[in-house]
């Protein structure tokens, strides 16, 4: 393994992004930096600018508003990045499916790399794909 | 040749060794303080491994050799100022006639370069950023040069950062004095507002403008902007040990009460840094104009009765 993916795998900043949830997903990533949980003991520290960022959680069901936003969130961001799915909402649209807002689900949009499952994810939930999204990179490399 | 020898090896790599440990103690003792396990020992040079591995963008309309300069321009200020602190403590007669006002010069350049590259990079947020990073310069910088009189009082109006630390070395520290307590204190909060940290890291402001002045730099700039901030976390605290407090001496047991007083140092800043909140930029430059500068004054007014 190169010594560039080492040191991304080993600080991972995050960056998240809402596409129209209902706020659930997004605070149960930010209770993923609370005391009982405490990501910053891998190295994950939520980063302000996308510029900043290594993986680009998106939350919810990419309605239309939100999507060209999001697309030159992702052009923005330093590449390597990875995307990471939150919840049902950003993996299949959930609830959302028969909307006339949300024509797609997100990785028709952007590649992802990892789909976190459950409405919302416990944290416990996210730091688990975190870690299988670390471990199938270590498989690629 | 001797120089560029120092330059290298204290002004870099030591300065380099001892700010990473010294930011991850910092990160650490703030998880300590939140009740978390905090990162691990080389989390601060994993960072900057990374950053050095990532895409460097550019932002349209951004005027390229000032973005890209400005980081560079910070680090190598840093590294002269360190230079010349390690010269003067490993040997007092490496001293040059005005370098105390040298070092106060160079150490705001880091502050300088994080102003040019705010602006240069034609984000309408990291104008914000640097806008009030130059406010809290203008605030903060009377002060911390009243504090830095002090010393320079006591030991007989001599500008030489080597004769300071002679003097110190027979007469007892000057923080030991009144007036040089006064001033350490003053100086101390100078230096949190230096290093940008909260109560002062408006220019920064996370929640409010998302990294203020840095929100465009991504890759190499930001690694050299990150291991300036970490190497100012070692070089000013050591400007004040060695204008405050006699130095590093590396004779003996010196040497741990030379630790002792760099970790204590750091420690009071992190303790500030934690149970404090950010205060408005208004707040800031009122706090140092007034209440700050006047503990100053007062301290220089001490120090001249010889107190
Ligand atoms: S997955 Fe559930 S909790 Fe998450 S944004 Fe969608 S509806 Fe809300």
């Amino acid at each position: 393994m190169s010594l560039k993916l080492k040191a991304l795998l080993k600080s991972p900043w995050v960056f998240h992004l809402s596409t129209g949830s209902c706020n659930n997903c997004d605070i149960e990533i930010l209770d993923c930096l609370t005391p009982r949980f405490d990501i910053e003991r891998f190295g994950m520290i939520l980063a302000g600018s996308i510029k900043h960022a290594d993986v680009l959680l998106v939350t919810g069901s990419c309605n239309r508003q939100s999507v060209t936003r999001m697309k030159r969130l992702y052009e923005q961001a330093p590449k390597p990045c990875l995307v990471v799915a939150i919840g049902e909402c950003a993996m299949s649209r959930g609830m959302f499916m028969q909307s006339y807002n949300c024509p797609v689900p997100l990785d028709k949009i952007i590649p992802v790399d990892a789909y976190i499952p459950g409405c919302p994810p416990k944290p416990e939930a996210i730091i688990a794909g975190a870690v299988k999204l670390i471990e199938k990179l270590k498989g690629n490399a | 040749m001797i120089y560029l020898l120092y330059f290298i090896l204290y002004g870099f790599f030591l300065t380099a060794v001892i700010g990473l440990v010294a930011s991850w103690i910092d990160r650490k003792v703030t998880a300590r303080v939140q009740y978390r396990v905090g990162p691990p020992v080389l989390q601060p040079l994993i960072d900057i491994v990374k950053l050095l591995g990532k895409e460097t963008l550019v932002p349209r309309g951004a005027s390229k050799a000032a973005f890209l300069g400005a980081p560079l321009f910070g680090l190598a200020s840093v590294m002269l100022v360190s230079t010349i602190l390690w010269m003067n403590n490993i040997n007092t007669q490496n001293t040059f006639l005005g370098d105390l006002i040298v070092v106060l010069y160079v150490l705001t350049i880091p502050s300088i370069s994080i102003i040019m590259g705010g602006f240069a990079s034609s984000n309408p947020l990291a104008s914000i950023g640097a806008s009030r990073e130059m406010k809290l310069v203008l605030s903060y910088e009377l002060p911390f040069v009243l504090a830095v009189l002090v010393p320079v009082i006591h030991s007989g109006f001599s500008i030489r950062i080597g004769s300071l630390l002679t003097y110190q070395a027979s007469n007892g520290v000057f923080a030991g004095s009144l007036s040089g307590a006064l001033a350490l204190i003053v100086a101390i909060l100078c230096v949190q507002a230096k290093l940008a940290l909260v109560p002062f890291d408006m220019p920064e402001a996370e929640t409010e403008i998302a990294g203020g002045v840095l929100i465009e730099y991504s890759g190499t700039p930001l690694a050299v902007y990150k291991l300036m901030k970490n190497m100012l976390l070692f070089v000013l605290p050591f400007f004040l040990m060695i204008i405050f407090m006699g130095g590093l001496r590396t004779d003996g047991i010196h040497l741990l009460y030379g630790v002792l007083k760099y970790v204590g140092l750091v420690a009071i800043i992190t303790v500030i840094r934690n149970t404090n909140p950010r205060v408005r930029i208004d707040q800031a430059v009122r706090f140092f104009w007034g209440p700050v500068t006047i503990l100053a004054i007062i301290a220089v007014i001490l120090a001249f009765k010889g107190l």
